[in-house]
């Protein structure tokens, strides 16, 4: 019925939070540059506001295409209250157990798998240091 | 079926990304995510359906079959229509750009 207003509205401070941690990411770059006159050898990683894109891509692309599948079913209007359960008080209640249930699951799996990427990522980086570092120490 | 058609969708456009990558700048990733992460929403609105109503669910009407698998189809070809559009506007290769402003050139 509404499941979908709950990875939307994660998505949406996700997204902001994106932006502030980039925003600090450019900052850090910016005076590492200034400390060590060019930025550090270490092999490239991939930036958190990167990995959090990820996450922005999975919850605004699923809620979008699950909002299509309200739409086709009906569940989601042109006219306010744009919910189609929203309008009378007995749907509206199950719209909100909708969303208190199968909503937070949908977030919280979808987290959870993020999470798993970041943790699987790490390793592979950490791994990409080590070897550099074997590299670096033999040659 | 519309679980099992952005799953598919979501197969196959990783299959496509692994091939590409990493030189591709065509944001087959992003879509990749895209689908992901309604195969997952989907996923858990399964798993719910299922504890309600048991394993009815996985016997579905021919008529309910072939609605949901239209669903489906449309979902990923509005996937990829948003894919399109984050492609047109982020536009890696300048592509759209390029043919912008020769138009504009054209025409002054």
């Amino acid at each position: 019925m509404g499941c979908f207003i709950v990875p939307a509205t994660e998505a949406v401070i996700t997204t902001i939070a994106t932006k502030a941690v980039k925003a600090k990411e450019e900052k850090c770059k910016v005076e590492n540059v200034h400390l060590e006159g060019t930025g550090s050898e270490t092999p490239a990683k991939v930036s958190f506001s990167e990995k959090m894109k990820w996450l922005n891509n999975m919850l605004w692309g699923g809620s979008a295409l699950l909002a299509f599948e309200h739409v086709w079913h009906g569940e989601v209007i042109a006219s306010f209250p744009f919910l189609s359960a929203a309008a009378n008080p007995a749907d509206a209640a199950a719209m909100l157990r909708e969303m208190a249930t199968t909503g937070v699951a949908m977030s919280v799996l979808v987290t959870g798998i993020w999470m798993g990427m970041i943790a699987v990522s790490s390793v592979i980086e950490k791994k990409a240091a080590k070897t550099q570092d074997l590299t670096d120490g033999g040659v | 079926m519309t679980l099992l058609s952005v799953i598919f969708a979501a197969i196959i456009s990783t299959i496509i990304w692994y091939m590409s990558a990493p030189k591709s700048e065509m944001k087959i990733g992003t879509l990749c995510l895209i689908y992901w992460g309604a195969s997952l929403m989907w996923f858990v609105d399964a798993v719910f359906e299922y504890a309600k109503i048991g394993a009815e669910y996985f016997n579905p009407a021919p008529a309910d079959m072939l609605n949901d698998l239209y669903l489906g189809l449309s979902v990923i070809a509005f996937g990829l229509i948003i894919w399109l559009v984050i492609l047109f506007v982020k536009d890696p290769k300048g592509v759209v750009k390029a043919a912008l402003l020769k138009k504009t050139g054209a025409i002054s």
